[in-house]
């Protein structure tokens, strides 16, 4: 069976850490140092999650009690990334 | 990934797998009659398979519906197997089989004229056989990729014919592609160093018109100008004594298929 190097990029791409995060919904709990905010999920938990470059860039301000969107990494489900508020 | 060099003992493992492809290709061969459909060369190709260790490496490899790819005539590589496809008189198809058994590959194909085919198409076939053949003996260490991919283009593009440049040959062994990719075109004296223990599955695609082709499904490739293309194929490894086909009985020498 040949071979497709054309199927070699795609595999690459796919690769991509940041597109194999899961996005949930959560609430902010408090501001950390660093951009940094502990949120809660739906399902309760509670994790630690930094601001997407993208909304920091674009000067994003995020409180206590907003609703955000986060993903998570597949490998560490105790970070996340904000990559989305709420209005 | 890099190049995995195989031992003695995994080339002996291959061979296996090798003997298994060889067994239900020249089976397929010798079955290839007009009114067949390609579905019926799958099913074949299944029950024979049965009757062997390992298995058919194609069938999911990602998600690959058959055992077995049979491109007919202006199909390139990779037709899958069907009910509807009915072989003619004075077409070919391309039967392309790979086997898995104790986690090692191996990987053939060939293109077999179905009853009297066109003078031009026979001349197609042969150059093409013959192209496989040509690479093969390239496989020397000290010799570099770029011969044996130039090895497939100088044979076969003064006859009129282009090589697929979108489908290539590749290592194999423990995944059935690997690295490194092997062009059906290329410079010679360029590229990889062949060293002792490397395997690559050698498949030259020729096509009787242009180059170029397009798919028709996720997996079906066919020439962009419906001419006919052949596709031979043979796992070769590199050997101190010189090229080792491992699709076929050591017994058996001369041309490739």
């Amino acid at each position: 069976m040949a071979k497709r190097p054309a199927d070699d990029k795609k595999k690459l791409d796919s690769g991509n850490p940041k597109e194999d995060a899961i996005e949930v919904m959560a609430t902010v709990i408090e501001p950390l140092p660093n951009a940094m905010f502990r949120v809660e999920l739906e399902n309760k938990h509670q994790v630690l999650a930094h601001i997407s470059g993208k909304m920091r860039k674009n000067f994003i301000r995020i409180l206590a009690g907003d609703k955000v969107a986060v993903e998570l990494s597949p490998y560490d489900l105790t970070r996340g990334r904000i990559v989305y508020r709420y209005k | 990934m890099p190049i995995q060099l195989k031992s003695a003992d995994e080339l002996a493992k291959m061979h296996r797998a090798g003997l298994i492809v060889w067994d239900v290709l020249t089976a397929l061969r010798d079955m290839v009659r007009p009114g067949l459909t390609t579905m019926d060369l799958e099913k074949f190709a299944v029950e024979r398979m049965a009757k062997h260790p390992g298995r058919a490496a194609f069938k999911g490899y990602r998600g690959y519906p058959c055992a077995l790819c049979a491109s007919v005539n202006q199909e390139v590589v990779h037709g899958i197997p069907s009910p509807k496809r009915m072989l003619r008189e004075g077409d070919i198809v391309s039967i392309d089989f790979g086997v898995e058994l104790d986690g090692y590959f191996a990987d053939a194909a060939v293109t077999v004229p179905v009853g009297k085919v066109a003078p031009e198409v026979k001349a197609l076939l042969a150059a093409t056989c013959e192209a496989l053949d040509r690479a093969i003996e390239k496989m020397r260490v000290g010799n570099r990729l770029g011969d044996v991919s130039a090895a497939v283009q100088t044979w076969v593009e003064p006859k009129g014919f282009s090589v697929v440049r979108e489908f290539v040959g590749h290592g194999i062994g423990t995944r059935m592609h690997d690295e490194p990719n092997l062009p059906n075109y290329g410079e010679p004296g360029r590229g990889l160093r062949l060293n002792e223990g490397l395997v690559l599955a050698i498949e030259p695609m020729v096509n009787a018109g242009k180059s170029e082709v397009r798919m028709v499904d996720d997996w079906t490739a066919v020439t962009a100008d419906g001419s006919p293309s052949a596709h031979f194929e043979h796992t070769v490894a590199v050997t101190p004594n010189g090229p080792w086909i491992l699709t076929r009985p050591r017994e058996i020498t001369g041309p490739s298929w």
